[in-house]
């Protein structure tokens, strides 16, 4: 157990140790910082002046470990545009992402694992067929599009919800984050954006868990189960359906990832104040301290979550625990 | 009164070709405390009638016809809910894969306690109690601390037990067996074999043994049905059945059964046909002229070495780590030596897990072995210091695996799969003679030249294994490596096969390594025998003496573990016929 963990740290430092590297070369792929910070005229003193004091004359390991310590301490550096601390800036927008995410991936899992259930164990149901007609569009349509629907609906035509923004917020942990949660307003916010960003991740869940489920119904064990006169729901909630867990965790791991990394589009849609659409600016106002760290961050997000999903496989799964998977099972 | 009454039952599957009748009118009645067998060949709808007895046929599978009367009720019009209120606590069911039978994600304990809470108004913690005693009466150790493991925890025959232990904790009075012992070693099979009669006979339990071993049938049972294609063709007390079968099909099948009281020089096929149609006959291979014959080399007699085995030794890590004192390994195989004389069919016998089939891949060449050299005549093919093996000596050995359902790509044409080796060996001047050999061998093996357009899914476990032959016979082979080549399949043809291996020995003058856990099987086929145990090979001689003087206590067990079916001469069942 501390021997699998310790491995997968070690694996986590390495890819952030290449993440890391890739990031600091984004300062010198992307054009001279200096000639983007100063003006037309700026004499040559002046920037050379400039080059010595942000560390540029340096051997590249003495600024990339500069670069990587800083990053450590959550220090990335000042936004060219924003001319703000860049750790500053994905603080504020942290939250507006975090809490979008996370709702539109508890949506998902909460719809999309009774569904996939559902729709497994009654293959040839009449709702189960319906269901899987809906979600074969919920999978095609484009976010964007959902999204604008969504807002032409019930913004729009039926005015019932905001189409725009996180609406009041409150501050908590000391005003180290705010949140959206405890104001009518912001619950009211969070419904349609985080119903766009939970479509597409349900029906995938949902034909995940289907397909599972399928599976594992075929099995021995279940036979069995069923041969031995157990209930119905015992057979498929406490027998079946943990079997289909491992594969279902592991995207859900991943589409947590995605979801924070790539709610750009709904957040432009909805004019949400995440770190997607500080991520947009920066691309376009070529904001390279911005660019660098974000892609960190979202790299530190994937390993993180990888690494607990890692960790569900082992709560799931006492094969694991046991390192049954090297042969030594004993009479 | 009988416990359970199958009235001229019958089962259909709809399928998109029409209506199999899978079972097709059977009568059969099982005592309280009485063991019936169902036997028969796959196919024959044996599992079926077992599926449902307990209310488990799977779509598209349905009752047709007839009645399924238990205990006095009728069972086979019943509603799910009540049809479950009898599954486990009236009559239990018992799997094939005892590998497969138990959810892995829950502990031995709390799947038997579930089991025992559903029948019952037993508190968990009472049913607990119950379910270490009933471990510790299958004869598992230590079961307070075992109900706490998780099935992988356990070995096949244990496994087993504990899939006994929860078809009968709701004591139920009749017990469905299917294939209960198939997927299991000879010694652990006579285990749960005698546990499954002994628990029957203490509980008055009745019991349906479903299984396409003699062996199994007489040693267990009490009547016994023999099935064909959804008949029973004939029924009766077990003994009689085996000793003098009636009907033809009964001949025929046990027949086929390996002998283990004697050598025969072919297996008798009493081909039973319904059309009574007679059994094609097979060309025999001229050497000197066909195909096959022409060999760099020609195939010298005498008693020489055509492969000899130097101290094998096959190690395989089973803890890594960077520090050499924490690594830990296991030891396959350990310091084997034979040799193998041309023409001869040497044998490797002995348990799952003992590393035969380690010793055939070493063999073959797809491991290295860690310590030791295989050596083909006089070249050293395998081992840390081999000269990188030579095409033409890989191609002269040829292998021939267990699974005919994983062994062929599925999405290859029969013929390009038997002509791959044909043409990357360039032993065709062309590919169209290539495909005329390719037509040639498919014939040889019994399956017709017309076999090449079509795909594996089109053929049955045997006619794969036909294939694998034929594909293994593709680059003029001197030596084959028949790894179980028939342990997935009936008896019948299993008989068929090693029947062709026979012949074909024969005629090309092919050197065998015959490798099986079937003591009988070992007996027709082998001149000489090895037996492996964890490893290492405890005796060596001619499989004369192996089966009538066996030196080593080790082959004596096996040899006394042995189900015996003593068939009597096929001649005199003629006259009986007659």
């Amino acid at each position: 157990m501390i021997r699998y963990i310790s491995g997968r740290l070690a694996q986590s430092f390495i890819v952030m140790f290449v993440v890391a590297a890739v990031a600091f070369a984004l300062f010198d792929f992307v054009g001279d910082p200096v000639r983007q910070m100063v003006t037309e005229d700026a004499s040559q003193a002046e920037i050379e002046r400039l080059r010595e004091m942000m560390g540029l004359n340096d051997s590249v390991a003495v600024q990339f470990w500069r670069y990587v310590s800083g990053a450590v301490q959550g220090d990335f550096g000042v936004s060219y545009f924003h001319k703000r601390p860049v750790g500053v800036l994905l603080q504020e927008r942290m939250p507006a992402t975090f809490e979008l995410a996370g709702t539109s991936v508890l949506l998902s899992i909460l719809l999309g694992i009774p569904l996939g259930v559902y729709t497994g164990l009654h293959r040839n149901g009449r709702i189960a067929r319906g269901l899987m007609a809906v979600s074969l569009v919920g999978i095609s349509i484009p976010t964007f599009l959902i999204g604008i629907m969504l807002i032409y609906l019930f913004s729009v035509v039926l005015g019932w919800l905001p189409s725009f923004g996180r609406g009041e917020t409150t501050e908590v942990f000391g005003g180290a984050w705010t949140t959206g949660f405890l104001t009518t307003s912001g619950l009211r916010a969070l419904i349609l954006p985080s119903i766009t960003l939970a479509l597409f991740q349900t029906t995938m869940v949902m034909r995940l868990v289907r397909a599972e489920m399928l599976d594992v119904m075929r099995t021995d064990y279940i036979k069995f189960a069923r041969a031995r006169g157990l209930r119905d729901r015992v057979v498929h909630f406490r027998h079946a359906l943990k079997n289909t867990l491992m594969p279902v965790v592991t995207v859900i791991g991943l589409q947590l990832g995605a979801v924070i990394a790539f709610a750009i589009i709904t957040e432009s849609v909805f004019q949400w104040p995440g770190m997607g659409r500080l991520f947009l600016q920066a691309i376009q106002q070529v904001d390279i301290p911005v660019m660098s760290a974000y892609l960190i961050m979202i790299a530190f997000f994937f390993v993180v979550i990888n690494l607990i999903t890692d960790l569900t496989y082992y709560a799931i799964d006492p094969r694991l625990r046991s390192g049954a998977l090297k042969g030594n099972a004993h009479a | 009164m009988s416990l359970l009454d199958l009235r001229n039952l019958r089962i259909d599957f709809d399928t998109r070709r029409g209506t199999v009748e899978a079972v097709r009118g059977i009568d059969l009645s099982i005592a309280r405390g009485e063991i019936v067998g169902i036997v028969g060949e796959s196919g024959a709808g044996k599992s079926t009638i077992g599926n449902a007895v307990i209310g488990l046929l799977e779509p598209p599978g349905r009752i047709a016809g007839g009645e399924v009367w238990f205990d006095g009720q009728r069972i086979d019009t019943l509603s799910e809910a009540a049809m479950r209120r009898i599954r486990g606590r009236r009559i239990g069911m018992i799997f094939q894969d005892p590998m497969t039978s138990l959810n892995p994600l829950l502990t031995i304990g709390d799947q038997i306690a579930e089991t025992i809470c559903q029948h019952s108004d037993t508190s968990r913690a009472e049913a607990l109690r119950q379910a270490v005693a009933l471990l510790a009466e299958v004869g598992i150790p230590n079961p307070e601390q075992r109900m706490n493991e998780y099935p992988h925890q356990f070995s096949g025959g244990m496994r087993q037990r504990v899939v006994i232990t929860l078809a009968l904790c709701a004591n139920p009075d009749l017990v469905i067996c299917d294939e209960p012992t198939t997927a299991l070693d000879v010694s652990v099979q006579a285990q749960i074999l005698s546990l499954l009669r002994r628990l029957c006979r203490e509980r008055n339990v009745g019991a349906i043994f479903i299984t396409h071993d003699m062996g199994v049938i007489s040693e267990v049972t009490d009547r016994v049905a023999v099935m064909h294609h959804g008949l029973i063709v004939e029924t009766g007390d077990t003994q009689t059945v085996l000793a003098h079968p009636r009907h033809a099909y009964s001949q025929s099948l046990l027949s086929a059964v390996p002998r283990a009281d004697a050598r025969l020089a072919r297996f008798p096929q009493l081909d039973y046909r319904e059309d009574g149609a007679p059994p094609e006959e097979r060309q025999v291979i001229d050497l000197s002229t066909h195909w096959l014959g022409r060999r760099g080399k020609a195939v010298q007699g005498g008693d020489q070495t055509l492969l000899e085995a130097r101290n094998l030794t096959m190690r395989f890590v089973s803890h890594r780590s960077i520090i050499p004192a924490w690594r830990r390994d296991f030891t396959a195989v350990d310091d084997l030596s034979f040799d193998i004389k041309r023409g001869e069919t040497f044998g490797l016998v002995g348990e799952s897990g003992s590393g035969k089939s380690t010793v055939a891949r070493m063999i073959a060449g797809l491991y290295t072995p860690s310590v030791g050299q295989v050596v083909y005549d006089g070249q050293v093919i395998g081992g840390t210091d081999a000269q990188p093996m030579a095409a033409k000596v890989r191609q002269q050995i040829q292998m021939i695996f267990q699974d005919p359902f994983s062994s062929l790509n599925r999405r290859m044409r029969v013929g390009d799969i038997v002509a791959e080796p044909i043409l990357h060996h360039g032993l065709a001047a062309s590919r169209s003679e290539a495909q005329s050999v390719v037509a040639d061998l498919l014939d040889h093996v019994g399956l017709g030249a017309d076999a090449a357009h079509k795909y594996p899914h089109a053929f049955s476990g045997g006619q794969r294994q036909r294939i694998s032959i034929a594909r293994a016979l593709a680059t003029r082979p001197q030596f084959l490596i028949c790894d179980e080549p028939t342990s997935a399949l009936d008896v019948s043809i299993q008989a068929q096969i090693l029947n062709l291996l026979k012949d074909l020995q024969a005629e090309l003058g092919l050197t065998l390594l015959f490798i099986s856990h079937d003591l009988p099987v070992i007996r027709q086929m082998c001149d000489r025998v090895g037996v492996m145990k964890s490893g290492k090979l405890v005796e060596l001689a001619a499989a004369e003496d192996i089966f009538e003087a066996p030196k080593h206590p080790y082959t004596t067990e096996l040899l006394s573990l042995m189900p015996r079916v003593t068939a009597p001469d096929a001649s005199e069942w003629a006259a009986v016929k007659g």
